[in-house]
């Protein structure tokens, strides 16, 4: 019924859009020298009594939407003899919860016995309630279509309000960054204060055993919840190993596409480099615990380290470093762009080769620029979860040796979340502390790049 | 080099063996960092050229499927049911058929035709074949009748030329015999998740992904050009201007897996029955990608010379008329680039749908927007967890349709840039 009420309300909207347009068409037809001019367009006129049809409606639709369902539910109830009735909310939200079922015709019958005898009455109630709100939707609909034609007038000002309405709405577009924002802001903080205070802070950052598969049900041992070997495998692998693939590889390129190649290859070697980032991660994931980690295995084996494990921080790394390069490339190309044409004619004049030039002028002056693509690049690797998920493991073990496998933090939120979620159990509340963590630190990372950068380029410019 | 030399100084003789020796090496230098650029390139181009070629090399045969001649003796077999009554509606048919072990009489056929082994020699699934053909055709049920069933993943494996001696040649002795044929799995294109790698499909989660995908385009899209809009061209500098675009600017750069864990506190919280819908899903990346789409937005506004504005102004347009007649068109494509290349980075997108519940067993696909559902990503990192071989070709053969239309989609994005984006 209620989607019959919304087609008939778009309808009624069309209509009164052609209408009103039609009316305002007729101000200019055969208007003498004397006459009004009229204000605004005759679509204008029309767009405003479509949205005078349309917004109200749609807006107490929604109310309704809110407000039906409870009311049916108070009939159903009430139907029922007092005595029958049940006292607990949980009883009675799972009882209305199968007479909607039943009389939706998605189940045949219900387990609880007083169901079956309700759906007649939950049948009245529900075209009943439902056909109310249908009705008073649709008069709203046409009140406020009448309403608006009413004012198409050639003084009226139709332009003046629809775009007053159009600047609203994006206005509010806008506004909707600001509230995720303070959505992840919010719902970060909020669950890690209730985390907080089952354990302490100060053990959580500082603590360096972490096995909260440990805890389970009410016996919670807050010292299983030491976060460092977590953050250690972050770094290790996003900050260290990635970086020492990526930043050599990503540089080399960026410096052999901008100096040295050809044009012609450079137009096809840039997007070719620039695929290695649109490759998804999973995919990475696959290949780095598939293809990558076996052989460094068994290299590490036969160099001697027996404690070397099939799901090692290297394979991550190095499949992750490789994954970042496009994104250093690219930063990096931008930054030795900026350097000015002269700086680098004044090197080569001087009887500098091209790659003295680069080594000695182009890079040190990009250096900023660089540093500050380094650092986002960092922040995009500690937040990257599935090539870790996949290829880095789970044991949280503080070691320096690349050949074990260490665990990172978007590992363990991916590891505590998707068990069974209760939200009150310090497990599922770890991983929005650590989520928060991340949040921060790649929140800072990315100001500090951007600073690093603009005071760059206020240096040349 | 240790007194001053200003007094009288030679001019330096190029041609003297020290400065020939040190030009030499000045150049060899400059062709061994020329070498090392290339060399960085090349080694980047080709370890995507070694991903994509062993995942094509995988995947490929995870298109193909083996399948196993059954002869059946349907009259000799323990299968009691009689031809007639398959008559009345197909759910009658169907009540009748789920009545029926098919499980048991197969797996006979399968030990007379080929010995004390042969049932392992088909997939789990097999009896579903032959229910679907008895169900297609019932008097089947009179006569003996030969069946085309998947075989297991380990004969799949051995026809490809892998696995284990014996059965490498136990397969080549059937293939020589005409009791095994291989061909192209159509199943692994229109089916859904299953236990059994043999029958696996990606459909399901393909259509997961879609429906995903157009809720996160219906939600992302708009707010996103319109945001792009109102920063770019009415915003007054204030600041709560500057809040909204620094809000956006870090937003763009937020973990993807952040964007997941607020998902599941705020969306999941509000809806609780709605774990696993595309609709959750789809919000959550549209969260994601609206950055995307009002940075590439505002770049392409920002690129619409202000001549344009100022002659339509000056001929008495409304700034919202401006923008909406005369701006956004032609800021449409380079707009339009964006959006493709953020829905393209949604699509392959694991870890927030993870956190939302999107990695549900889904052996059907989702019907609507709020139905448990799967998507091609999640699906790829699920099946790589299995644990049994025939899964591996599956997950390259998955990932193969999903950079199909990764590739596709960015294809899209640069044919829009090169052909409608004007340079001005």
């Amino acid at each position: 019924m209620i989607q019959i009420a919304i087609f008939l309300v778009i309808g009624l909207a069309l209509v009164g859009f052609a209408v009103g347009r039609g009316r305002a068409t007729a101000f200019s037809v055969g208007r003498t020298a004397a006459a009004v001019r009229p204000h605004s367009r005759p679509n204008h006129h029309g767009a405003h009594v479509l949205l005078w049809t349309l917004v109200p409606a749609l807006l107490l639709l929604l109310l309704s939407s809110a407000l039906v369902p409870p009311l049916v539910n108070d009939a159903v109830l009430s139907s029922l003899p007092a005595a029958q009735r049940p006292q607990n909310p949980m009883d009675r939200a799972a009882l209305l919860d199968e007479v909607r079922s039943i009389a939706a015709g998605e189940s045949s019958g219900g387990f609880i016995a007083a169901s079956n005898s309700l759906v007649p009455a939950y049948k009245v109630a529900s075209a009943k309630f439902n056909g109310i709100a249908t009705g008073l939707i649709l008069l709203v609909a046409v009140i406020g279509g009448l309403f608006g034609f009413s004012r198409v007038r050639p003084d009226f000002r139709a332009r003046t309000k629809v775009e007053r309405l159009t600047m609203t709405v994006l206005l509010l577009a806008s506004l909707i960054a600001i509230l995720t924002t303070i959505g992840i802001v919010g719902s970060l903080l909020f669950e890690s204060m209730r985390f907080f205070s089952m354990v302490s802070p100060l053990s959580f950052l500082f603590g360096t055993h972490w096995s909260p598969q440990a805890s389970t049900g009410a016996a919670v041992d807050v010292t299983a919840f030491g976060a460092i070997p977590l953050f250690w495998g972050t770094v290790f692998i996003g900050a260290i190993i990635a970086m020492l693939v990526a930043i050599p590889f990503g540089l080399m390129s960026a410096i052999y596409l901008t100096q040295y190649a050809d044009p012609r290859v450079r137009t096809w070697l840039k997007p070719t480099l620039e695929l290695l980032a649109g490759v998804p991660t999973v995919v990475y994931g696959y290949f780095a615990a598939l293809t990558i980690a076996p052989p460094l295995r068994d290299f590490a084996v036969s160099i001697g380290i027996s404690s070397a494990s099939s799901e090692s921080a290297l394979a991550a790394g190095l499949v992750m470093g490789v994954m970042i390069i496009p994104f250093v490339s690219s930063m990096a190309d931008d930054s030795i762009a900026a350097v000015p044409q002269a700086m680098r004619d004044g090197s080569l004049a001087m009887g500098a080769t091209p790659s003295e030039t680069i080594k000695r002028v182009l890079v040190p002056a990009a250096l900023p620029g660089i540093v500050g693509g380094v650092l986002l690049a960092v922040s995009r690797a500690i937040g990257e979860t599935m090539i870790v998920v996949m290829a880095a493991g789970l044991a949280a073990n503080l070691t320096l040796n690349p050949f074990a496998s260490v665990t990172t933090v978007t590992t363990q939120i991916v590891q505590l979340m998707t068990g069974d979620t209760e939200f009150d159990s310090p497990k599922t509340l770890a991983a929005f502390a650590l989520g928060l963590v991340l949040f921060l630190v790649t929140l800072a990372l990315n100001i500090i790049a951007l600073r690093v950068v603009k005071k760059y380029r206020e240096a040349y410019d | 080099m240790t007194e001053p030399t200003t007094m009288k100084r030679q001019p330096t003789d190029w041609k003297s063996p020290d400065m020939v020796q040190r030009i030499k090496r000045r150049y060899a230098a400059e062709r061994r960092f020329k070498a090392m650029g290339m060399v960085a390139i090349l080694i980047s181009v080709a370890f995507l050229a070694f991903l994509l070629i062993s995942m094509a090399s995988n995947g490929a045969r995870g298109f193909m499927r083996t399948d196993v001649r059954l002869p059946i003796d349907f009259p000799a077999s323990t299968l009691m049911v009689d031809p007639a009554s398959f008559k009345g509606s197909s759910d009658d048919v169907d009540q009748l058929l789920a009545g029926l072990d098919f499980e048991g009489p197969v797996a006979a056929a399968a030990e007379q035709a080929y010995g004390a082994e042969g049932g392992a020699l088909l997939a789990d699934s097999a009896w579903l074949i032959v229910r679907d053909a008895i169900k297609a055709d019932p008097t089947l049920l009179t006569r003996k009748a030969e069946l085309w069933v998947p075989a297991s993943s380990d004969v799949d494996i051995a026809y490809k030329g892998e696995g284990e001696k014996p059965m490498r040649d136990r397969v080549a002795a059937m293939k020589q015999a005409g009791q095994v044929t291989s061909g192209f799995n159509l199943g692994f294109l229109t089916g859904a998740d299953a236990t059994d790698p043999t029958i696996v499909g990606i459909w399901g989660a393909f259509k997961g992904s879609l429906l995903t995908m157009i809720v996160t385009l219906l939600f992302a899209f708009p707010v996103g050009v319109f945001s792009a809009i109102y920063l770019e061209e009415y915003a007054p500098r204030n600041r709560w201007t500057d809040l909204i675009e620094v809000s956006i600017n870090n937003l763009a750069a937020v973990p993807s897996i952040i964007f997941g864990l607020l998902g599941l506190a705020v969306f999941l919280g509000l809806f609780p029955t709605l774990r696993s819908a595309p609709i959750i899903g789809g919000m959550t990346l549209a969260l994601m990608t609206m950055p995307v789409i009002v940075i590439a937005g505002r770049n392409a506004i920002k690129a619409v010379p202000p001549s344009i504005r100022d002659a339509a102004l000056g001929i008495g347009a409304s700034p919202v008329q401006v923008v909406f007649h005369h701006v956004l068109p032609l800021a449409l494509p380079g707009i339009l680039t964006g959006t493709i290349i953020g829905m393209a980075r949604a699509l392959g997108e694991t870890a927030p749908l993870l956190m939302v519940g999107m990695r549900a067993f889904i052996s059907a696909p989702p019907a609507s927007f709020t139905e448990p559902a799967t998507v091609l990503p999640v699906q790829i990192f699920l099946w790589s967890d299995e644990v049994s071989r025939g899964f591996v070709e599956k997950t390259s053969a998955a990932i193969i349709v999903l950079l199909v239309f990764l590739l596709a989609m960015n294809g899209l994005a640069i044919y829009l840039r090169n052909r409608f984006e004007t340079r001005w």
